[in-house]
């Protein structure tokens, strides 16, 4: 049988051209994501059947304006494009470009098209021409850009199968390159440029020079060649900023021949929508609805789906403990891996609406509007206007959060942004939130408020106000140099597309349900493995010493009390038992004993796993009551007699799960992010200490 | 007459005169911002910074700090900048 002949299609244009969408067209559910080797960047890449024969590998770049990045992940397409020896070196470039925008479309254009690569056009939104009033010669424009020319609609699915058919038989697109702006600026300069690397073409070695990171695929020779131009930087920069004014020139040439646009169609719907989108009183109050919306919606229309999922494994848990055999491998399942897999689902209808609700407002252009209104307050913190979109996907989960924090140029803004995104009031700390309240906060009314709703309230303003303070703080400590540019594009507005926002939330989902999902599963089959465990000399003997114990005080007991107090032996002595009760002088002040620092141990890999450590200990404890965990905490007494879970103690646990660094997903995506174990270090050591010193004052004030 | 971006009122129009290489980041030039295009300013934020102009086409948001490095003229003569000038 013959095998399909595979080609690598790449995607590239600017963002808000519809590049996903055409690329949702193209690939449909045949897409899958990962990462380009050492950036945590996201590879989008999907399968694409061209003909009988011929299958297309569409990748979709990252959305830029340039070949010369400003952002890492800008910087993605350029290593793409110019890696011959990469596997996703591309046979075709579609570069998709906005009909209304043209023109900056095809700087972008022209500098690819220059990698000598073949290269379509494809002009997208071509059903809005008429309405705009615009109109193109693209018998002229093919000829002049020495390329095919595609008019599609990717959200209507127009133009699509021409689409194709270029890439597969292109009438024009061949590998010549379209400008030769290098004669025109400084012949000798790049003569030499030329004669240094005789091995690529001249444009290439340009990019090499002003561009790349990486050169490891250049040999010695050429990479010393490198580091001589970049000596001076200021001719470099000229040569950059006379290119960019020359490829203009000869776009403006062409367009002048091949493009009209009839100016009286102009829309000014957009000016309408600007001008009270960002009104100085207006924009603000949208925006802080929309903000308040976006917390109703995420705790109370996500309440009802995670009831459920909490109900339907609580009855899985007991369903398997009834049915499966006993024996370790069993308690495993149900001990360990099921309240496990559990804790993950839970935030699903969270994570969900959240990205559901930040994906209709980037799609609609809003989000440009609030990184226009918050761009000078969040710069008095040292962030940037970008920094919005981390913040308030913070409080859903900070790992997508400090991942959306890649597109804010600027090292400084974007390292403070990751730093302080962790206070903002995860998902994650609601279960403890939510338990320890309905423990200390009477269920009573003030002013027609909800006691323990307004608790709720003051506690996500406390992780807000300690972001913006810390960002405040590290704004004016970080001696970090970085040239920082805001320059955002205010895009047009638009309805969203339901399939791009589909798209979207299923691949966020899953990203967060294998990423969190692997740490917080590796985490609960450690616990228990540590709690059903221990030392020879006590853990294993349990049994013989608790025996010998009730025999010497000879206190009458039952089966059932002789079980329990085997079973809290084993606890106390198992290897959990023993870190638990290693640390306890040390969070006594806190007001915690020794099962509160077991959950604070394990809790530190993920907050939400404290509840269900505090479930499994007094579970373990107590293996055949039925009474809920609440109950259970409710009824744990200290050893002079009072509650365990009384004001001090649940406010000073409050306190420190509000400042703590208790995630390790979050360490793991900030080293990545910041390519150093440096930041995440300081930000867990910095965190925890101000997390045990704000508890220990909480916990001496109050008691 | 040294008029910048950053001193026309909202609904003003100029053509740029000048940006010069040192001052202005490329991508600011690669969005449309050069010499001899008209530029409009449309919104200043409420804080009155950043600055929402219309330039070639592209509706951009920039900072003042870099608005007020671009010289304008609000008459419509072409200035390259020398360093520029091809």
């Amino acid at each position: 049988m013959r095998r399909d002949k595979v080609i690598n299609v790449a995607l590239v244009g600017n963002p808000n051209t519809g590049k996903t969408s055409l690329f949702n067209q193209l690939t449909g559910l045949n897409q899958k994501v990962g990462n380009y080797p050492g950036v945590t960047v996201d590879k989008k890449q999907g399968k694409c059947k061209l003909s009988e024969s011929v299958t297309a590998n569409i990748i979709d770049l990252p959305g830029t304006y340039s070949i010369n990045p400003n952002t890492i992940d800008e910087s993605i397409v350029l290593e793409t494009l110019i890696n011959t020896k990469s596997a996703d070196y591309p046979d075709v470039i579609i570069v998709v470009a906005d009909v209304v925008n043209i023109k900056r479309n095809l700087l972008l254009f022209s500098q690819i098209k220059d990698l000598e690569i073949p290269t379509i056009l494809a002009v997208n939104m071509a059903d809005e021409m008429t309405k705009k009033g615009i109109s193109i010669d693209i018998d002229l424009l093919q000829k002049e850009l020495k390329s095919d020319v595609v008019l599609i609609s990717a959200r209507k699915n127009k133009g699509i199968k021409d689409l194709k058919g270029s890439i597969l038989n292109p009438k024009i697109a061949k590998h010549t390159a379209l400008s030769d702006f290098s004669k025109r600026m400084d012949i000798d300069f790049f003569n030499g440029i030329e004669a240094d690397f005789k091995k690529h073409s001249l444009y290439k070695a340009w990019l090499y020079i002003t561009q790349l990171n990486d050169m490891s695929f250049l040999t010695e020779e050429e990479q010393l060649h490198i580091e001589k131009y970049r000596k001076d930087e200021k001719k470099l920069a000229k040569l950059q900023h006379k290119e960019t004014v020359l490829r203009y020139q000869q776009i403006n040439a062409i367009l002048k021949k091949t493009y009209v646009v009839d100016a009286t169609k102009a829309t000014t719907l957009r000016a309408k929508l600007d001008r009270v989108l960002t009104h100085k009183v207006f924009g603000y109050v949208i925006f802080a609805s929309i903000l308040m919306l976006i917390f109703q919606a995420v705790f109370d229309l996500a309440s009802v789906p995670m009831d459920f999922i909490d109900k339907t494994f609580a009855s899985l848990g007991e369903y398997a403990k009834a049915n499966l055999p006993e024996g370790k491998l069993f308690d495993l399942i149900t001990d360990g891996i099921i309240p496990g897999i559990g804790g993950i689902i839970i935030f699903i209808p969270q994570i969900v609406i959240l990205f559901l609700l930040v994906a209709i407002l980037e799609e609609t252009g809003y989000m440009s509007r609030v990184v226009f209104l918050m761009d000078k307050i969040m710069r008095r913190f040292g962030m940037s206007g970008k920094s919005v979109v981390p913040l308030i996907s913070g409080t859903a989960c900070a790992i997508p959060a400090i991942m959306a924090a890649r597109n804010i140029s600027g090292f400084k803004a974007r390292l403070i942004t990751i730093l302080v995104t962790p206070f903002t009031t995860c998902s994650a700390r609601i279960p403890v939130y939510a338990i320890i309240i309905a423990l200390i906060i009477p269920e009573e009314r003030f002013l027609g408020f909800s006691l323990q709703g307004l608790t709720l309230m003051l506690l996500y303003l406390l992780g807000f106000l300690s972001a913006i303070t810390s960002a405040y703080l590290l704004h004016k400590l970080l001696k970090v140099k970085s040239k920082s540019y805001f320059i955002i594009e205010m895009p047009n507005y638009k309805l969203p597309s339901l399939k791009n926002i589909g798209y979207t939330i299923l691949e966020k989902t899953k990203a967060f349900v294998f990423e969190a999902g692997k740490i917080i599963l590796a985490i609960s089959i450690i616990l228990w493995f540590l709690a059903t465990n221990g030392p020879k000399q006590t853990f294993q003997k349990a049994n013989e010493i608790v025996e010998k114990e009730i025999k010497r005080n000879k206190k009458p007991h039952t089966e059932t009390e002789r079980n329990t107090e085997i079973a809290k032996y084993k606890l106390e002595h198992s290897y959990l038992g023993i870190m638990g009760k290693t640390i306890e002088p040390m969070i006594k002040p806190l007001g915690y004993d020794w099962k509160i620092g077991i959950a604070l141990i394990s809790s530190f890999a993920a907050r939400e796993v404290f509840v269900g450590t505090l479930a499994t200990i007094y579970n373990v404890e107590n293996p055949d009551d039925e009474a809920s965990i609440k109950d259970r905490m409710r009824a744990e007494i200290r050893p002079t007699g009072g509650k365990r879970f009384d004001f001090p103690t649940g406010m000073s646990l409050l306190i420190f799960y509000a400042f703590a660094m208790q995630c390790m997903g979050t360490l793991a995506v900030v080293k990545r992010e910041t390519n150093s174990w440096k930041w995440p270090i300081y930000q867990l050591i910095s965190m925890t200490l101000l997390a045990y010193i704000a508890a220990f004052i909480t916990y001496q004030v109050l008691s | 007459m040294n008029k910048t971006i950053a001193d026309l009122q909202i609904g003003e129009k100029g053509i740029i005169a000048q940006v010069c290489f040192n001052d202005i980041p490329l991508k600011l030039l690669e969005m449309g911002c050069m010499p001899g295009k008209e530029v409009e300013l449309v919104q200043i934020a409420p804080l009155k910074d950043p600055l929402y102009i219309i330039v070639n086409g592209s509706h951009l948001a920039i900072r003042k700090e870099i608005a007020a490095l671009i010289k304008i003229e609000v008459a419509t003569k072409k200035n390259l900048c020398e360093e520029i000038k091809s």
